[in-house]
């Protein structure tokens, strides 16, 4: 992709600019923070709406239980912080106070990945979607853009029940301004016909995934793209239709390939048509310090990357 | 070392600080500098440390609880001569041992990996309460942020330690002021924090960060005191020895340009000639 003619933004933008759009439409809508406004982007929101912005302090696990509280009387609680945080340190508070009484409580993770760069391993979770997809009734979406992450937040903030929102630090391309596009919690998003090989893909790997299958279709290979932004609920119909369609499925992910997005259209397809799928993501080991897209291509999730890796698969 | 070589070292500190944050494009320089005297005071006179052994079994330990505030430790290690000086510009980038936040099992000297703020406490008791169980003489050093005492866990980890007596341990708590988003009594105030502590079966002293003789006098009765742990709470200036970067939030987790990096060195080089002339 020439990355000089695409419109890059990063989600975590997207999120806070979303949050002041819902501000403006709904006065429930209350936004808290852990001592990260700036870099959660929820100092857009803080701005426009002081009295709803409620800063917790460096204290992520209390700003859970309080959100949860919050929703119980009619708030509706956007909780943000960095994803090793939000999912990862809260993991036990959102699971019992959030995910069994089923909650109306928003977690708003940005940091997600190894794209946060230079914070290096203890900021890069890689374990988020899988924590928060073992709850049941958790929703969890991880959008690839800033118009997906819009609409997310958006779906979130109108659709009852706990929702999980993956944010990325890192700017990426803007790949969803079509007019076809539509947003819907738990329906895929076919990016790119084909009848070969289908990659599912989340967040930054949509974009990433798409360059590999334009390299793909030069060595006359026809992937087809699928954006599995939500991947609880997932699209089992659309992720069945792909696999039957090709035979040959692929997974990306900036995550662990132990429970996201990968493990997620496994469950699918080991039940109702299995197939062999190749998950490609972090391999059960730690992020690094060092820049996002020097990580993206060192970890082997850059185009260039996803794209060897299909072909020594294959 | 006398006050005159601490504050020489210290001053040495401060530019290996800003040195690394400058070359990383990022990283925390805030908390390292109102640190910095506090780094070098312990592994420069208070630590039995040994920087050719610095996995000695019976060596005093460290653990940066605030791990954010890596660049003062790394700083603080490579003068020490845990590791070459010039290596300080490797922060931060792809393949260096100087990972964004401290990780024991890359870098020689450190004790525990930290970053998630509120852990790092526990993890000094446990390195405590283990010299305790294994009738070792070792202590036990760890530095939180004013910020990082909101989490919880650091309570559950005085209150154990306060029950315990787990009086080979000491904590330092690094009351620069400010956090993130603001001011700490702004964001969600924490004090008194002395008053908190004392109830907590802490041996509580206050001292001035940056005067040397306090900080020596500060554990020298820290090591008197038996069937309590020791909590120094230290004021200090954020950013201390750069005069642009004192007292501002905003330079918290920024790096300096090259403009503002040179200024840094010529400030710090004057403080440190008039230390010689002093
Ligand atoms: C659990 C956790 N939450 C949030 C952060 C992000 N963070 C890094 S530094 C910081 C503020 C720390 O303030 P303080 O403890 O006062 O440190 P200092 O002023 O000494 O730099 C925050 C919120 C983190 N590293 N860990
Ligand atoms: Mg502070």
């Amino acid at each position: 992709m020439a990355d000089c003619e695409v419109k890059k933004i990063a989600t975590r933008e997207s999120y806070g600019n979303a949050l002041v759009e819902l501000g403006k439409k709904n006065p429930n809508v209350v936004v808290l923070d852990a001592d990260l406004a700036g870099a959660t982007k929820t100092s857009t929101f803080k701005k426009e709406f002081p009295d709803r912005h409620i800063d917790c302090g460096i204290a992520e696990a209390n700003m859970t239980g309080i959100a949860a509280g919050l929703s119980t009387c009619g708030k509706i609680p956007f909780v943000s912080s960095f994803a090793m945080f939000a999912a990862g340190r809260n993991f036990e508070q959102v699971r019992n106070s959030i995910g069994y009484p089923h909650l109306n409580v928003k977690i708003g993770a940005t940091h997600a990945g190894i794209t946060v760069g230079e914070d290096g391993a203890s900021h890069q979770c890689l374990e988020d979607v899988a924590l928060m997809r073992t709850i049941p009734g958790m929703t969890v979406i991880v959008p690839s853009d800033d118009i997906e992450a819009k609409a997310a937040v958006m779906a979130a903030a109108e659709t009852e029940g706990p929702f999980y929102m993956r944010f990325g630090r890192a700017a990426v391309p803007v790949i969803n301004d079509r007019p076809d596009y539509k947003f819907e919690v738990g329906k895929a998003v076919v990016v790119k016909d084909g009848t070969d090989m289908v990659i599912f893909a989340n967040g930054v790997c949509v974009a990433e995934a798409l360059g590999a299958a334009e390299k793909l279709a030069a060595d006359g290979i026809n992937a087809a793209v699928v954006n599995v932004h939500t991947v609880k609920p997932i699209d089992k119909d659309t992720i069945l239709e792909f696999a039957k369609k090709t035979n040959r499925v692929f997974t990306v992910e900036e995550h662990s390939v132990i429970g996201g997005l990968g493990s997620a259209v496994c469950d699918v397809l080991s039940e109702n048509y299995p197939v062999k799928v190749k998950k490609i993501g972090v391999y059960d080991r730690f992020g690094k310090s060092g820049p996002a897209g020097a990580l993206m291509k060192e970890f082997q999730l850059d185009a260039e990357g996803i794209y060897n890796q299909i072909k020594a698969a294959l | 070392m006398t006050n005159k070589e601490l504050q020489l070292t210290a001053a040495n500190v401060r530019k290996g600080i800003v040195t690394a944050v400058h070359s990383a494009k990022s990283g925390h320089p805030g908390g390292s500098l109102s640190a910095a005297d506090m780094f070098t005071y312990l592994y420069f006179e208070e630590m039995n440390i040994d920087p050719k052994n610095p996995k000695d079994p019976n060596r005093d330990r460290f653990v940066l609880s605030k791990g954010h505030t890596a660049p003062g430790l790394y700083s603080t290690l490579a003068n020490r001569g845990y590791f070459p000086v010039e290596d300080l510009t490797t922060l931060r980038k792809l393949g260096s041992y100087l990972q964004g936040h401290p990780c024991m099992t890359e870098t020689p000297g450190v004790d525990m990996s930290t970053g998630s703020l509120g852990q790092g406490v526990s993890t000094a008791v446990g390195m405590a309460l283990a010299a305790k169980l294994n009738g070792d003489s070792y202590r036990v050093y760890t530095l939180t942020g004013d910020g990082e005492i909101q989490e919880g866990q650091i309570w559950e980890a005085f209150m154990f330690a306060g029950a315990k007596k787990i009086d080979n341990l000491t904590v330092i708590i690094d009351n620069n002021g400010l956090q993130i988003d603001g001011k700490i009594e702004d964001v969600c105030s924490p004090y008194p924090i002395d008053k908190k502590l004392e109830a907590f079966n802490f041996n509580v002293i206050c001292i001035d960060g940056h005067d040397f003789d306090q900080i020596r006098d500060a554990f020298a009765k820290a090591k008197e005191c038996k069937g309590q742990p020791t909590a120094i709470i230290m004021k200090t200036t954020k950013g201390k020895g750069v005069s642009y970067m004192e007292n501002q939030a905003g330079w918290h987790g920024k790096a300096p340009n090259d403009e503002e990096y040179e200024q840094a060195i010529k400030e710090l080089d004057e403080q440190i000639a008039k230390i010689g002339e002093a």
